[in-house]
């Protein structure tokens, strides 16, 4: 299921405007990849261009490679449609949809898709509620609004949402950023949980939270504002929280930065 | 300054202040000095005394609060009085063009009255009803929203989730020119695309492409506007899924916005059903039944109206009926405005917990 994700000479832009540049990384597969790194710096960006939502943005234009195992996701005739049901995203906040019960929002990628049996698809909704660990909260209140839960509740049915579709990859771009200590936790519980199936990518800005749930961390930076984002470092997240080998890292992460 | 020059009032925080029927107080007052000052004057209209009283109750209140509150509260208590005079100006020819609609027509509105055409009952003659009008209007307003939401709706999805560049920007600025379009010019459009080149004679699906001329840029604004009210988040997180942009749009983004969409194409409707101008050109009138909207003339609520008031000479059975089908036509648009209402919140996207 878990697939590698190895990027070589990426650049981003919007419009004219380079925003990332030259990125190259491996991800390995049934890990947590950490991104950290100032605000600008082109996190969420290169988040977004490893499930080829970059280019919904208006001006959004990507030029390199991303490799998910054999397959360049930027080759001639790959379906961006396709790819974001290999990769799929979480982000910052909450966003189920409003018009759907809590069972149609973790239906919805199922059901937008094509045809399933309704026995089906309670099973996979139950599965992805479980996986969310959710299912035991809104067991009862299947049938209730999704936008009716509170914010980690809502966070967590998205993170459902996301893995009901069976993804390799999960992308989560600050997912804990809108949420209180307790729903952090849980989420973070539940990050523990999905890197047994999935390889997953979350940017943070909280270092402690890089700390507890990644294996390996990239700290990503900038030279000035309307500078191109750059990745510094890539390594195990023991390292870079002792002993990086740039120093602008271990300016950010002991707050000796800017 | 020592403590004794001021006063105990000014050094507390509590103000003196008016107590709440001081207000109506005044405005009782006011309506009655009114009255008074205008009978005593001999000025007869109700106009004149009503302005009386209007001034009195801003000059009254400003002055009494001024001498007891303070300067601020007097103004504030201005400002407020105005608003409130300025909604009664507004309020007044509303109530009372609904009151003598209903007082005047209810005369003669029934059951026999809607489910009768004039057929041949002369004008001069009590009895007959509106029955083939309020058939042609249904049949052409039907037919002009038939027409009018599934292009006006796809242009503004068009507008909103594909259109950039010059295209995007053209389409919008004919919106803005078919807004701006008298009726009578939109008739005269159809009347000569319709009648003088094509030689097709008058029939209620040429007034009803008429009314979409005026319909449409009303459901593209309208439904616009509740497209872009989606958020963004919800496209993307359905894109996210790998959900392709055309499922997206109709399975998230139309149902979020559903019930603005229902509304603004119920006020549109509202807003052609009264449109007399291009069924005088187009549609023309009977006084016989023609259920069929291809083919000759048909009656409709507005020409009725105004024939039937045109023949009455001011009084008489032609005279009621014309206005009992005038009230047919305001409940209508009534029952449409609030039917638009509750869809509206029916299915407004759902928060409660
Ligand atoms: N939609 C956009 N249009 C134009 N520029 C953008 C857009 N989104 C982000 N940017 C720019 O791209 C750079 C990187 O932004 P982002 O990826 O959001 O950073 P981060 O997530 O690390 O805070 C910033 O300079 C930002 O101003
Ligand atoms: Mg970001």
């Amino acid at each position: 299921m878990a697939k590698r994700i190895d990027v070589s000479g990426l650049n981003a832009y919007y419009g004219s405007f380079l925003a990332i540049e030259d990125i190259s990384m491996t991800v390995e597969p049934r890990s947590v990849t950490a991104f950290i790194g100032p605000s600008g710096c082109g996190k969420s960006t290169f988040l977004r261009t490893l499930n080829r939502m970059h280019e919904v943005t208006p001006g959004g234009r990507v030029d390199g490679k991303v490799m998910l195992d054999e397959e360049n996701l930027y080759g001639p005739g790959i379906d961006p449609v396709a790819v974001r049901r290999e990769v799929g995203m979480v982000f910052q906040r909450p966003n189920p949809f409003p018009t759907m019960s809590v069972y149609d929002n973790v239906a919805a990628g199922l059901r937008l898709n094509g045809k399933y049996k309704k026995s089906e698809l309670d099973d996979v909704v139950e599965k992805s509620l479980r996986g969310a660990n959710l299912w035991n909260e809104v067991k009862d209140r299947l049938n209730k609004p999704g936008s009716g839960l509170s914010g980690g509740q809502q966070q967590r049915l998205c993170i459902a949402r996301a893995i009901a579709v069976e993804p390799n990859v999960l992308l989560m771009d600050e997912p804990c950023s809108a949420l209180d200590p307790i729903s952090t936790l849980a989420i973070e519980d539940l990050i523990g949980e999905l890197k047994e199936r999935f390889t997953i990518v979350i940017v943070t800005h909280n270092m402690q939270q890089a700390a507890r749930v990644s294996d390996r961390t990239a700290f990503f930076n900038l030279a000035a504002v309307g500078q191109p984002g750059k990745l510094i470092e890539l390594d195990d997240t023991e390292r870079i929280f002792s002993n990086p080998s740039v120093q602008a890292t271990e300016d950010y992460i002991s707050g000796r930065f800017g | 300054m020592s403590h004794a020059t001021l006063s105990p009032k000014r050094s507390s925080l509590r103000g003196a202040t008016l107590p709440k029927w001081f207000a109506w107080a005044v405005a009782a007052g006011s309506l009655v000095l009114g009255y008074g000052i205008s009978a005593a004057a001999g000025l007869h209209s109700d106009i004149q005394w009503a302005l009386i009283a209007a001034i009195l109750f801003v000059v009254g209140s400003y002055a009494v609060s001024a001498k007891v509150e303070g300067a601020r509260q007097a103004k504030d208590r201005t400002a407020t009085s105005l608003v409130w005079v300025a909604f009664i100006l507004a309020v007044i020819p509303l109530a009372s063009l609904i009151w003598e609609t209903v007082k005047r027509g209810v005369k003669v509105l029934d059951g026999y009255f809607l489910t009768h055409s004039m057929g041949v009952v002369a004008d001069s003659e009590p009895g007959g009803g509106i029955y083939h009008a309020i058939l042609g209007t249904l049949e052409q307003v039907g037919l002009a929203t038939l027409i009018s939401v599934p292009i006006g709706v796809l242009t503004a999805i068009y507008l909103v989730e594909y259109g950039r560049g010059k295209l995007a920007k053209a389409v919008t600025f004919f919106v803005d020119v078919m807004t701006g379009i008298p009726s009578i010019v939109a008739g005269l459009f159809i009347l000569s695309l319709w009648v003088l080149i094509l030689k097709m004679g008058p029939s209620g699906f040429a007034g009803s492409m008429a009314l979409s001329i005026l319909m449409i840029p009303v459901v593209v604004r309208s439904t616009e506007e509740m497209l872009k009210l989606v958020p963004n988040e919800l496209r993307e997180a359905s894109l996210a899924l790998g959900v392709p942009k055309w499922r997206t749009i109709l399975k998230v983004v139309l149902p979020t916005s559903l019930g603005g969409i229902t509304t603004g194409v119920m006020l549109a409707i509202a807003r052609i059903t009264g449109e007399t101008a291009p069924v005088l050109l187009l549609v023309w009138v009977t006084n016989f039944i023609n259920t069929n909207p291809f083919q000759d003339p048909q009656a409709s609520l507005p020409m009725y109206i105004y024939l039937q008031y045109a023949n009455s000479g001011g009084s008489g059975a032609a005279y009621d009926r014309a206005w009992a089908a005038a009230l047919t036509l305001i409940a209508f648009i009534m029952i449409l405005n609030l039917v638009a209402r509750g869809i509206a919140r029916w299915k407004a996207p759902k928060t409660g917990r």
